[in-house]
């Protein structure tokens, strides 16, 4: 059904930016909030006013930018004309080929831009309010000014270089704001972890792109009909084999997948993100919640032709299905760990990465549309979910245990009322908020996919367990009573106001994507988009729904029946570990991955790295000291022959020299006498010779 | 012509004589003084030689004799100032005019 649909475009696409438009300045969204993070980065630790000036200004500069190419691809659509443009240009020439770099706006990076500015933007603000008491106030917007630049150039990038390069950067600046409080040893640990981590899914990536140049020829995506996720190359990756059936398109697509999978967290590369939750909680709202941890999914719907190169109509490909596999089992594996954690910002954690489950799954059943428009909802009602743990951490005097807090609903309404929205919308509670529409565009994609149906179950019982979680996390949080020491107190306006705007959008996004009015798929896909109440009667669509509405309800009553009363305090056990201790124990200690892998790869990299010790001790070391042995014996018999050959010949010449110099001043003995008669006597033997030759 | 009267080789021979005992002065002498006289003493051996040699030589009428025996006074002159300037110097540094006590110049 949805392949069909995608094969009815009827929309003239545009291919490059015309006489100057916004797409020729769209390389300074990514630019300006880069400069001014240099520009920050130069100031005294003591102006923080300067830096929080800079940063907000920067990036509100990019809102607007971004604003103006979001409208001018959406005036395009209601035209239309599906917009597409790219500026490209060479960046290095070696031999007979290029390594091009360019920017792209269509409707999949406008959406993108929108949401990382607007996103962003409410999280700078929300930052100088958390982020007061901190003396490295200066440094923190470096690093996230320096973040949002890079990520708006993941955004952009029409080229697979580019894109990694943002990729890296985002990488990075990820690792700098988790360990912002470097002197705390976890926070050191995890931001370490995180950058080894996504490491592992990069050197994957990497690998693809170098095969990708290797047999396009090109980076650009998109470049006239020869870019590299073009139908010219596409159709030459697939009549490529590479190894075990698969066409090089299809082992491309992998490695991408795998490099998408390290950056958003999907199993069993996910082990990073919630041990990143060490950073300061605006960097786990803005990077490892709505923005970065996106950004794989972003990648993989940029590169979408290329993963679903060489599929029949309703048919799915390899890499795909893969990504529908990989998503499905972490979103509901996450789910799972969720429900035991204690950590306010752990249960979020999980949280995300089951929620990126959700986003891979849609793409890889649905498509684009499906998954971005669950990335778009998520980021907004996760960033709002994020900054509202953060206010109630602050208001909660910098306590992160859901067990030490209870009863906040009086304590800090505002937050409250935010959090429930962002709660209900991250549940998918019917119609109301914009996580239903998101999540129920996946389960449908789930319900229609041709492969299996298993995915589907797993998905709408992650459904139930989201609920449940968010349920049992809000329990504890914000009903029941005060059991932490300090009273809590309600976070400033700087804190709430973004709140506020995020708790609007979590709500009001849901509009852009009923099935009455599929407003974001029609503009993701270039169709027109007629505003239809049938749009509910296809066939199954109220089953579905009510299938979703009744799991949500269920996670919602069972999560208040367990928790809505009074949560447990910090010493008693919690309510399904006195009934199920031995299950809940393997969700506590997160199904033992992080075991599992100190067991295999860490064990492994010890034993390897005692190997190369005693490699390097005994044998490079042998040898060097060999070669240094044999140098030393050449030295000593070079200083033989110096000592008693050449210094030998030389002292004596000098003896003989000296003797000499002393025989000849013995003639001169002062007295003048003695010269005038050598004089004298010289001068007679002269005359005597002279005389005596002149004679015949 | 006057050359009749005293032959050359009475000249030369009287030089010789003269040359003679200023050598033997300069050399026996311990006194720095008797030897700047023993000095002056072959000078004009050699002027009277000059003197000589341009009388009875071809172009008497040129007066070159004259001239060199006159410069060769002249710088005798101030040799002999010089030297007699050394040896005041010299005596009142070391209090001797004594040659052979003067060989600090030794190698």
């Amino acid at each position: 059904m949805l392949m069909q649909e995608m094969a009815s475009v009827s929309f003239q696409p545009t291919t490059n930016c015309g006489p100057p438009g916004i797409c020729d300045y769209l390389w300074l969204v990514p630019a300006v909030p880069i400069i001014a993070s240099g520009v920050i980065g130069l100031l005294k630790q003591q102006k923080r006013r300067t830096a929080a000036t800079l940063a907000i200004g920067s990036l509100s500069f990019s809102l607007v930018l971004a604003l103006v190419a979001f409208v001018h691809v959406v005036a395009g659509w209601t035209h239309g004309v599906a917009v597409r443009e790219t500026v490209n240009f060479t960046w290095i020439q070696f031999g007979a080929s290029n390594v091009d770099l360019g920017w792209v706006l269509d409707p999949l990076s406008a959406v993108m831009l929108a949401m990382v500015t607007l996103v962003g933007l409410l999280i700078f603000i929300y930052s100088i309010g958390y982020m007061a008491h901190d003396e490295n106030y200066t440094r923190f917007f470096c690093f996230l000014s320096l973040f949002a630049g890079a990520m708006l150039g993941v955004v952009i990038a029409n080229s697979m270089l580019l894109f990694f390069m943002g990729w890296e950067l985002v990488g990075l600046t990820s690792y700098l704001l988790i360990g912002f409080w470097y002197q705390k040893p976890a926070a050191a640990a995890a931001a370490k972890k995180a950058f080894l981590t996504t490491r592992v899914g990069d050197v994957f990536f990497l690998l693809g792109i170098v095969w990708l140049f290797a047999q396009t020829g090109t980076l650009l995506f998109y470049n006239n009909g020869a870019g590299s996720i073009e139908h010219g190359a596409l159709a030459a990756l697939l009549a490529q084999p590479a190894a075990l059936g698969l066409s090089a398109a299809g082992a491309i697509g992998l490695l991408i997948f795998a490099g998408a999978a390290g950056k958003s967290g999907q199993f069993p590369l996910h082990v990073w993100l919630p041990d990143a939750m060490e950073g300061p909680t605006p960097v786990s709202a803005l990077i490892h919640a709505a923005t970065m941890v996106a950004a794989g999914v972003y990648l993989i719907a940029r590169v979408y032709p290329l993963m679903q190169a060489g599929a029949l109509a309703g048919g799915t490909t390899t890499p795909l299905t893969v990504v529908t596999w990989v998503g499905a089992f972490t979103a509901v594996f996450a789910a799972l760990i969720a429900v035991a954690q204690n950590d306010i910002k752990r249960i979020l954690a999980y949280s995300t990465i089951s929620q990126l489950g959700y986003m891979m799954a849609g793409l890889g059943m649905g498509g684009v549309a499906v998954g971005m428009f669950h990335l778009i909802t998520h980021a907004f009602f996760k960033a709002l979910l994020f900054m509202g743990a953060g206010s109630v951490i602050h208001g909660c005097h910098e306590e992160q245990d859901v067990r030490r807090m209870g009863g906040l609903r009086a304590d800090m309404p505002l937050t409250f009322l935010t959090y429930a929205i962002g709660m209900l919308a991250l549940c998918g509670f019917p119609l109301l908020f914009s996580g239903f529409w998101s999540k129920d565009g996946i389960l449908e994609a789930a319900q229609h996919w041709s492969v299996a149906k298993t995915p589907f179950y797993m998905l709408v019982f992650g459904a139930l367990l989201t609920a449940f979680y968010m349920t049992r996390q809000v329990g504890y949080v914000f009903f029941g009573t005060w059991r932490g020491k300090k009273p809590a107190r309600e976070s400033p306006a700087v804190i709430t106001a973004p709140l506020t705007i995020l708790a609007f959008f979590a709500m009001a996004l849901g509009l852009i994507g009923t099935p009455a009015w599929p407003w974001f798929r029609g503009f993701i896909e270039s169709r027109a988009v007629p505003f239809e109440w049938h749009g509910f009667m296809e066939p199954g669509l109220l089953a579905l729904m009510g299938t979703s509405t009744v799991m949500v309800f269920l996670g919602l009553g069972l999560g208040w029946r367990l928790y809505g009363g009074q949560a447990p305090k910090p010493e008693q056990p919690d309510v399904l570990e006195k009934a199920l201790p031995l299950p809940w124990a393997w969700l506590r200690d997160r199904l033992y991955i992080d075991e599992l892998y100190g067991f295999t790869v860490i064990a492994f990299y010890g034993w390897w790295a005692r190997v190369a010790d005693w490699l390097d001790r005994r044998v490079w070391g042998g040898v060097v000291a060999g070669v240094a042995w044999a140098f030393r014996g050449w030295a000593h018999f070079s200083r033989f022959l110096d000592m008693n050959w050449v210094d030998g010949s030389f002292d004596k010449g000098c003896e003989e020299l000296a003797s000499g110099g002393g025989l000849l001043s013995r003639v001169q003995n002062g007295r003048v006498q003695t010269y005038l008669r050598i004089l004298a006597f010289s001068v007679v033997a002269l005359v005597a010779i002279l005389i005596w030759s002149s004679l015949p | 012509m006057m050359g009749q009267a005293t032959p050359l080789a009475a000249y030369l021979l009287v030089a010789a004589l003269l040359f003679s005992i200023g050598l033997a002065g300069a050399l026996t002498r311990r006194n720095a003084i008797l030897v700047l006289i023993g000095i002056e003493l072959m000078l004009n051996a050699a002027n009277l030689n000059l003197i000589a040699f341009w009388r009875y030589g071809p172009h008497p009428e040129l007066l070159t004799g004259m001239m060199f025996a006159i410069f060769s006074i002249a710088v005798a002159a101030a040799e002999a100032a010089v030297g007699l300037g050394l040896v005041i110097s010299i005596h009142r540094h070391a209090h001797t005019t004594d040659l052979d006590a003067m060989n600090r110049m030794r190698g």
